[in-house]
């Protein structure tokens, strides 16, 4: 138990040393006008620390309260995504029914078969049901107007925002391996989260910084210039550093500690796949981001991009390993 | 007398908390980002005039409004629509504090711009939507003379311009379940009645300040 705390309290009060360092850096970055950096990137800076902050609040509580409530958490963020999302997508008016539906049936219940712990159904409830009604259910309006692009317009919104962020809180009900000592351990899965978040931030901010580097070489410049090849390569191998130096707060444990830094690095990896699809689709709708419409910030999908793209890759792998280190172990003495 | 007051004064209180809490309801379900374009919020008597697609507009516009402001302003709706019903009733006389017009009893005597000047006095703002019906798609339409008749008698009320965006893709014309989408609503320049402006050129300047924050709004 005091072992268990140890790693909860070193992971919480380490990324809480961080954030403080980071909000201090952007405090005085903000108040010296002649640092010689420029004013947008220290803007987008500041931003970025203050949903850092929203997005530790909400996981530090994973820790404290009950799972629900982080579940609940994760919901209020898809809700939030997916209108951007649908906000920013044209749509016609006989895909009013279809999006009323998606919003206020199919997402809540594929949050609540989470929290039931239901992966036989939240799986493919959007995939399988959703993929099917909604086009369906827009024929049914009788518009055929484009109706392929509206279709798959709303089918991405959904599988995006919804379907593949709630695989982040799904983490929290994935069944893991015994461990060696027998003793339960009350925060594995909660740290497994908080490390999966974490890394996805680090990554982000470490390709990011990777980017600054002279010799620039953008990976595709007609969709994002600040995207490089040095960020991706460099951004990945320092996470897999990083992440590999942090396997003691995951379930990844004895000799596969190794298994820390290579999730770190598909993290990493689909952080930045996250990034740069929905910067082709912001290019494509002409929008710099999608809180254009809430003035003064960026939306919450511009924050959560590459959460959505890595969240069920991890939880995919992680639960791939967890099933064959149970069926490794030895039976139940 | 003394439970009269009392009761008057809990009336009042309950329905400044309902008026507090459902501006906020509002301002979350239409996820309004509000903005003020080479305008100011203020409480000197205005005359706030926006596009008119959904039957939410007036709430939402009127939720987006700072408090101080929003408790000298009034929506001006149809009588027929807001008295339908005890909640209707008490939401457009206790909550929005409406100005009711009685569509099927306009008369020369009676003409709904006395009633409009009369309510007001000077102290009130008001929310109109000069386009008179709700349109169907983003166009702004052409404006009802009302608007003129308002300022040809009240010279000295601000006319304010607002565009409500996306409100007819929350809840389009004929549609009861609305889509939780997010809204934007733009306030324009303060504008007033030149004098001896003929009637059809105010309406057709009134009707191009919305037109060109609708199209500010599309270009950024």
């Amino acid at each position: 138990m005091l072992v268990s705390d140890f790693k909860t309290l070193g992971l919480i009060g380490g990324v809480l040393l961080l954030l403080a360092i980071a909000s201090a850096v952007a405090q005085i970055l903000a108040r010296r006008s002649d640092s010689g950096l420029d004013r947008a990137i220290v803007d987008t800076f500041r931003r970025r620390v203050r949903s850092w902050w929203v997005l530790y609040a909400l996981l530090a509580f994973a820790f404290f309260v009950h799972p629900t409530a982080t579940i609940v958490f994760f919901f209020f963020i898809s809700f939030w995504a997916l209108r951007e999302f649908i906000t920013l997508t044209p749509t016609r008016p006989g895909d009013q029914r279809t999006l009323f539906w998606v919003f206020v049936v199919c997402t809540p219940a594929q949050f609540v078969l989470v929290g039931l712990k239901q992966y036989e159904l939240y799986s493919i409830l959007i995939p399988v049901y959703a993929f099917l009604l909604i086009p369906a259910g827009i024929a049914l309006s009788g518009d055929p107007k484009r109706f392929l692009e509206r279709t798959a317009k709303i089918q991405s919104g959904l599988l995006i925002s919804v379907y593949c962020l709630s695989f982040a809180p799904a983490l929290l009900t994935l069944e893991l391996p015994r461990l060696p000592s027998g003793y339960e351990d009350p925060y594995r899965h909660a740290r497994l989260l908080f490390f999966f978040v974490l890394m996805t931030q680090l990554s982000e901010a470490l390709q990011y910084a990777w980017s600054q580097v002279p010799g620039r070489h953008p990976v595709v410049p007609s969709i994002s210039p600040t995207r490089t090849w040095e960020g991706l390569f460099g951004g990945t191998a320092s996470a897999m550093l990083l992440g590999g130096a942090l396997w003691w707060a995951t379930p990844f444990r004895g000799s596969d500690w190794w298994m820390a830094a290579v999730m770190s690095g598909v993290i990493s990896i689909m952080s930045f796949a996250g990034g740069l699809s929905m910067s082709a689709i912001k290019r494509d709708r002409g929008v710099h981001d999608y809180g254009t419409l809430v003035e003064g910030h960026g939306g919450v999908l511009d924050r959560i991009d590459s959460i959505c793209f890595a969240a069920p890759v991890f939880f995919h792998l992680t639960r791939l390993w967890a099933n064959w280190a149970i069926a490794a172990q030895p039976p139940a003495p | 007398m003394a439970t009269e007051a009392l009761s008057s004064w809990g009336g009042d209180l309950a329905s400044g908390l309902v008026r507090n809490s459902l501006a906020l309801l509002a301002r979350f379900i239409s996820g309004a980002s509000v903005r003020w374009l080479d305008s100011q919020p203020d409480t000197c008597q205005r005359v706030y005039f926006a596009n008119h697609t959904s039957h939410l507009d007036a709430v939402v516009l009127w939720s987006a409004l700072p408090p101080e402001v929003r408790v000298l302003t009034r929506p001006v709706a149809a009588k027929d629509y807001w008295t339908a019903g005890p909640i209707r009733r008490f939401l457009s006389g206790r909550v929005f504090n409406a100005i009711l017009i009685d569509r099927t009893d306009i008369k020369v005597h009676r003409s709904p711009v006395d009633l409009m000047t009369r309510e007001i006095g000077h102290q009130y703002s008001i929310i109109v939507f000069p386009e008179g019906g709700r349109s169907s798609g983003p166009d702004v339409q052409e404006f009802k003379s009302g608007l003129y008749y308002l300022c040809r008698r009240r010279p000295d009320l601000e006319l304010i311009p607002v565009y409500i965006d996306n409100m007819n893709r929350i809840l389009p014309r004929g549609e009861v379940l609305p889509v939780p989408l997010l809204t934007s609503i733009t306030f324009g320049p303060p504008m007033w009645l030149e004098a001896g402006e003929p009637k059809h050129h105010f309406l057709a300047r009134a009707r191009e300040a919305v037109r060109r924050i609708q199209q500010l709004r599309g270009s950024s």
